[in-house]
């Protein structure tokens, strides 16, 4: 789960790093309260999970109620690559001398940490990584060690930070390796982390991703997920349990298995045509989880045709084809259905479908046949 | 032959209880012919439930069996702390199947193996688990679907698609020597490349089938293992050509960070290296055919 910036300013907070004075406005009013409270100048920023916030209008300073009013008005509502702006943080602007980087995230191909820091920040990391590699100190972290102070001051001067930052840099660095590790993060980022003209060190933005298999052991976590713009199939999926990702295109699928799930949105448009989700319903396939799956998939208005495709392993082919026809039986569904079961007693499976199989409900060998067949349904390629 | 598991591994199943995930796979395994010996609950050593003697740790039934290979399908919460039961054991083969473990958990327990437990080797989380079929199937793998006697390995980051190839293989007549799943976490405990060097030192496994998918570096890391160190030929398929970047499609692991882990760059790395890159599942499972064929 991504975080809003003032989520994760929120979240640091609990991990004692230091950020701007601010708060949440939703109305040009709340912005105008907030800035009051803050004290003058402010930065009204647009909340949204999107980066190039501050090109497409999304952030601006404000030196007084007035300005406040002007900016929170246009942001609120701004379209910004798709993400339209409900919200505002409103923040005590401060003044920098130095814009640094810093983030902690996993290696996957060390299976450790990894720290970056630079002396370079304010600027896209990619970017600052090709065209002055050297910028950036980077640390591989074994997670049995963690990172102590001696090793986040030894780091601050390898990657150059000034002087009068350093300190305050390498108790915020263990701060947030803290908040990544005990804070189950995947991503913790802060860019721009600021050196003021007084000397003092902050996160002037934050970039927060979390372990979505965290979730258990992080109650608090509840506030956040409740703030999740989603899809509205999304939505509905996710009130029935299911394991759903929009898409756009008109090809429904449910498949069991992720691996299998994504196969099947490949092989779809390897065939022309293009999937309009991505849904697992997992090992399971019995009549209640497909009921489900189906009820999801026939109320997005953009499918044209239900490509199901099951492969049996210990779930026997004969028991998911009685959960397909009793699930059929509770949903009535508005596209055809093509079926591929496949595996584990596949023969006494088919049987039991056929007596039900029509034009709009067919059955295929093969996941190619059967993807061909869904594409043609829904007026793509055949 | 087979890799990591054969005739002779002894399980001892972790957290059985009437009820548990452990009791309905380990007992499923044990019908395979696996030599499942054991069982742990700390509530409930000396018991025996469904003549499986249950002791109350890893160690116990270790010291009491021999058990040489544990296997592990309990919630999240707990999982960490039970691979580290099960390594300090002294259990070479810890097979954990658990879904959903979070990632600072898995880093640490990796860490803590390779330090701590360097001749311990984790299959999985979030994995299928391992079967050499007609020797010992550890993990949900339908042992109806794999067919004995080689001479295909089979190493995959993705359940179904496992079970997929298996099946493809199984009923052109083509056999498995092992078929491992290493889960779709994005801190798999074995990587592709234990497995790749495994099935090249394996004399009866003469071809081997890589499936893949999104998120990551394991196969760009695979490829360049397989192009200096591989002489059996190798067929891979991966998933996720036309998965959105930055969705965690299904598996933990399976996500395209930025432009970094797409399905293309794997597939032309494993194209560089020689591998025959299949488009699709069924693609995958003609090509493996036709390369057993030609092996005679």
């Amino acid at each position: 789960m991504d975080l809003f910036e003032y989520q994760g300013k929120q979240y640091f907070a609990r991990f004692g790093i230091p950020t701007s004075k601010g708060g949440v406005a939703d109305t040009v009013d709340e912005a105008v309260a907030v800035a009051d409270e803050v004290g003058y100048p402010v930065v009204v920023k647009a909340q949204v999970k999107v980066g190039g916030r501050g090109k497409a209008g999304g952030v601006k300073l404000a030196n007084d109620a007035g300005e406040v009013r002007t900016h929170a008005g246009s942001i609120l509502g701004l379209d910004i690559k798709g993400h339209v702006v409900h919200r505002l943080w409103v923040e005590h602007a401060s003044d920098i001398s130095r814009e640094y980087y810093a983030s902690f995230t996993l290696d996957r191909a060390a299976k450790r940490h990894l720290g970056m820091l630079s002396a370079e920040g304010g600027v896209e990391i990619e970017e600052v990584a090709v065209s002055n590699p050297d910028a950036i100190a980077m640390r591989s972290i074994d997670p049995v060690d963690g990172l102590d102070l001696a090793a986040a001051r030894e780091w601050v001067a390898a990657a150059n930070l000034d002087e009068p930052a350093r300190e305050q840099a390498a108790a915020l660095l263990v701060d947030l390796y803290r908040c990544y590790v005990e804070g189950d993060c995947d991503l913790a980022e802060i860019n721009p982390l600021i050196l003021t003209p007084e000397g003092r060190v902050h996160a002037l933005d934050a970039k927060v991703t979390l372990d979505d298999n965290a979730t258990y052991r992080h109650p608090e976590w509840a506030e956040f997920a409740a703030t999740e713009v989603e899809d509205e199939r999304e939505a509905r999926a996710k009130a029935r349990g299911l394991n759903y990702i929009g898409l756009d295109g008109s090809v429904g699928i449910i498949a069991n298995g992720a691996g299998l799930a994504m196969s099947t949105l490949d092989v779809v448009n390897q065939c022309g045509g293009a999937a309009a989700n991505f849904l697992d319903i997992g090992g399971g396939a019995n009549a209640d989880v497909m009921a489900a799956a189906l009820e999801v998939i026939n109320s997005d208005p953009a499918v044209r045709a239900i490509f199901v495709n099951i492969f049996g392993g210990i779930t026997r082919v004969d028991e998911v084809a009685k959960g397909v026809i009793e699930a059929l039986g509770r949903v009535e569904i508005s596209s055809p259905i093509v079926l591929r079961l496949d595996g584990t007693n596949a023969p006494a499976g088919r049987e039991i479908l056929a007596s039900h199989l029509s034009d709009r409900l067919v059955a295929e060998p093969t996941m190619i046949d059967a993807a061909r067949r869904a594409v043609a349904f829904a007026g793509g390629k055949s | 032959m087979s890799i990591f598991v054969d005739e002779s591994t002894t399980v001892v199943v972790q957290g059985v209880s009437p009820t548990s995930q452990g009791l309905y796979h380990g007992l499923r395994n044990r019908a395979y012919g696996t030599k499942v010996v054991a069982g742990t609950n700390p509530k409930r050593g000396g018991e025996e439930i469904e003549g499986m003697p249950i002791y109350a740790t890893v160690a116990e039934a270790v010291a009491a069996t021999g058990a040489n290979a544990s296997f592990i399908s309990v919630p999240p919460p707990g999982a960490a702390a039970a691979i580290i039961e099960a390594a300090e054991a002294g259990v070479p083969f810890i097979v954990c199947i658990t879904e959903g473990i979070p990632a600072q958990d898995e880093a640490l327990v990796f860490n803590r193996l390779r330090r701590e437990f360097p001749s311990t080797r984790l299959l999985g989380p979030n994995c299928p688990g391992i079967i050499s079929p007609g020797k010992c199937n550890i993990g949900i793998t339908s042992g109806d679907i794999a067919l004995a006697g080689g001479p295909v390995g089979i190493v995959s980051r993705s359940g179904t698609l496992t079970y997929q190839a298996l099946h493809e293989l199984s009923q052109q007549g083509v056999g498995q020597t092992t078929c491992v799943g290493i889960g779709g976490d994005p801190v798999p405990g074995t990587s592709f490349i234990d497995c790749l060097r495994a099935f090249e030192d394996d004399p009866d496994t003469r071809a081997v089938m890589m499936i893949g998918e999104i998120g990551g570096s394991a196969e760009e890391e695979a490829a360049e293992f397989i192009g200096a160190s591989m002489t059996k030929p190798v067929v891979s398929y991966i998933a996720g050509v036309t998965a959105p970047a930055g969705r965690k499609m299904g598996h933990a692991g399976a996500i395209i960070s930025g432009s970094k882990g797409t399905a293309q760059t794997k597939m032309t790395a494993l194209a560089a290296a020689g591998v025959t890159v299949a488009q699709n599942p069924t693609e995958a499972g003609e090509a493996m055919v036709d390369v057993v064929r030609k092996l005679g």
